[in-house]
């Protein structure tokens, strides 16, 4: 996958007076991917998105989207960018299509071309049978769904989205999380979520943000490939260590009581039929083989508590 | 150009379907409206005050025009407390900053908004001299100027608005900040009727000197030159001042 960098973050750093909000980050993003940022509360998500949009300058590093440099062509790169903050930026007083021809009309779509524009945002965002309604009385659910709208009216090659599912029901989270996915393809997307199962089902990517820091980036399709590093193993009749150890691409034993072991295997090996032979001629009464994967989940705790566990050492 | 005019535009629109626009034209209405007819009871009960040097047009707009400074003086940092404020407040600013569209062109989209909106304020109380073409002569030049002074005097005081709205997140702050900036550039007039080396600076910085040779039909282009620098630099403050606040 080798399309082109439509979104190059370097080194970006951003004081808020004393406070070190982000520290050198830097991420690249090539068109028809979509890159998860996860974190806890406070770790620099909005911060760093609101940096690649152009609303807060970086105390250092330097943002480029679609070639564009941010710091020195602003128009230039915003042209190529839809935004949707956390909160929504909303005009309550209009309705749905004043509100999205304005967002059109601000993001240089010729008169002419604004109706249509306006028309394939509400049909992607589910908004045709709202669209005379003025946006103050429209649910949280809905006002997200016109915030999505104006991120994408314009088509940009580049999309961030600051947590875009917040406040919608399960069934508008499953069509935003599907319309995501449809204008990843075409596009480059960015979205901050603490949504762990909706980075899995929509991202192709993912990096973890703690304190400022990327403290994880790895594609979505390494992590959940049917690599592991450890196999649970339960037997009835358990041989010693030494015959576990003999086992091909073993390269650990350890165990976890009279009958259960934890065995460590060599990178990309997969020894598990190699187990079940084994167990089944030496007459080791297997139980239970199960492979321990780890989840987005365990890597986001792992990757987030270091301090906790720090303290508790 | 196109995208001021696209942020001038939209920006029209809230003001007028925000109930604000319009209690604030009903009341400076009634007011003039009120005024207006006192002016025309006084020429009534004393018709000998007009002579051949102060007419009709002379008398009803500098009554009119004179009182409508200070109302101006009132609303209009209401008019401008919400354009920035309001937006930082509600986070519908960030539409705008993540635009492909530069700072002065947002800052002079939303200065040309409201000037649709001083345009109509002065319409409706221009009908009301008008009103007297009917039944007598007027001096149609003088209350032309009259009225292009107080355009260029409600300019000064939206620009000065729009700047202190930039500053903070209240509209509330941000009326009662423009209205004290206002109050202070118009009352530096005092300082000109003090015997004093300066004088004559503070008859030259004082918002409504500069209004007194316009009133009385006298286009004179220093006057024109001061409302419109001191509306250029209060705009470019607020281009800066939003500038810092990205960094």
């Amino acid at each position: 996958m080798d399309g082109e960098i439509l979104i190059e973050a370097r080194h970006l750093s951003r004081r808020y007076g004393p406070t070190l909000a982000v520290s050198d980050v830097s991420l690249t993003l090539r068109k028809g991917e979509i890159l998860g940022l996860l974190g806890p509360n406070g770790a620099g998500k909005s911060t760093t998105m609101k940096m690649l949009c152009g609303c807060l300058s970086p105390s250092q590093g330097e943002v480029l989207i679609n070639g564009q440099s941010m710091q020195a062509k602003p128009e230039a790169a915003k042209r190529s960018l839809g935004y949707l903050p956390e909160q929504p930026p909303l005009y309550p007083e209009f309705n749905v299509d004043e509100y999205l021809g304005y967002c059109a009309g601000l993001h240089g779509i010729s008169r002419a071309e604004r109706a249509a524009a306006v028309t394939r945002a509400k049909q992607a965002c589910g908004l045709t049978h709202m669209a005379k309604r003025n946006i103050a009385n429209l649910s949280k659910g809905y006002q997200q769904r016109v915030g999505l709208a104006q991120a994408i009216i314009h088509r940009p090659p580049v999309i961030v989205l600051d947590e875009p599912t917040v406040g919608l029901d399960p069934i508008q989270i499953q069509e935003i999380r599907a319309l995501i996915k449809a204008l990843g393809r075409e596009h480059s997307v960015i979205l901050s979520s603490h949504i762990l199962p909706e980075i899995q089902a929509v991202c192709s990517r993912v990096a973890i943000i703690d304190k400022g820091r990327i403290v994880f980036a790895e594609a979505m399709d390494v992590i959940q490939r049917e690599s592991f590093g450890s196999i649970v193993l339960g037997l009835r009749r358990p041989p010693d260590l030494a015959a576990l150890s003999a086992l091909p691409e073993i390269i650990g034993v350890e165990a976890l009581g009279e009958q259960h072991f934890r065995l460590r295997c060599a990178r990309e090996a997969d020894p598990r039929e190699a187990i079940v032979a084994e167990a089944a001629r030496d007459d080791w009464g297997l139980i239970e083989l199960r492979p321990e994967v780890r989840t987005l989940e365990e890597i986001f705790i792992e990757k987030t508590s270091g301090d906790v566990l720090a303290e508790a050492a | 150009m196109g995208n001021t005019l696209t942020i001038a535009s939209a920006e029209f629109r809230r003001i007028f379907v925000s109930p604000l626009a319009w209690a604030v034209l009903a009341v400076l209405q009634i007011i003039a409206g009120y005024v207006f007819a006192v002016t025309l009871y006084q020429i009534s009960a004393n018709p000998t005050a007009l002579n051949d040097f102060l007419g009709v047009s002379d008398y009803v707009g500098a009554n009119i025009f004179g009182f409508m400074t200070v109302l101006y003086l009132l609303v209009m940092p209401l008019m401008t407390m919400r354009a920035f404020s309001e937006e930082r407040k509600s986070g519908s600013i960030t539409l705008l900053f993540s635009a492909p569209v530069s700072l002065s062109q947002i800052v002079l989209g939303k200065f040309m908004g409201l000037f649709g909106f001083m345009l109509v304020m002065l319409l409706l109380v221009a009908l009301m001299p008008l009103s007297l073409m009917f039944s007598t002569d007027l001096d149609l030049g003088r209350i032309a100027a009259g009225l292009f002074g107080l355009l260029l005097m409600l300019m000064a005081f939206g620009a000065a608005g729009l700047f202190v709205s930039t500053l903070t997140k209240e509209p509330t702050i941000a009326a009662i900040g423009g209205f004290g900036l206002l109050l202070l550039v118009w009352l530096v007039n005092v300082m000109a009727y003090q015997e004093g080396a300066y004088a004559e600076v503070f008859k030259q910085i004082s918002l409504l000197s500069h209004y007194e040779n316009l009133r009385r039909g006298v286009f004179n282009t220093s006057d024109v030159t001061y409302y419109l620098l001191f509306c250029a630099l209060f705009l470019w403050g607020s281009v800066q001042r939003l500038d810092m606040e990205r960094n």
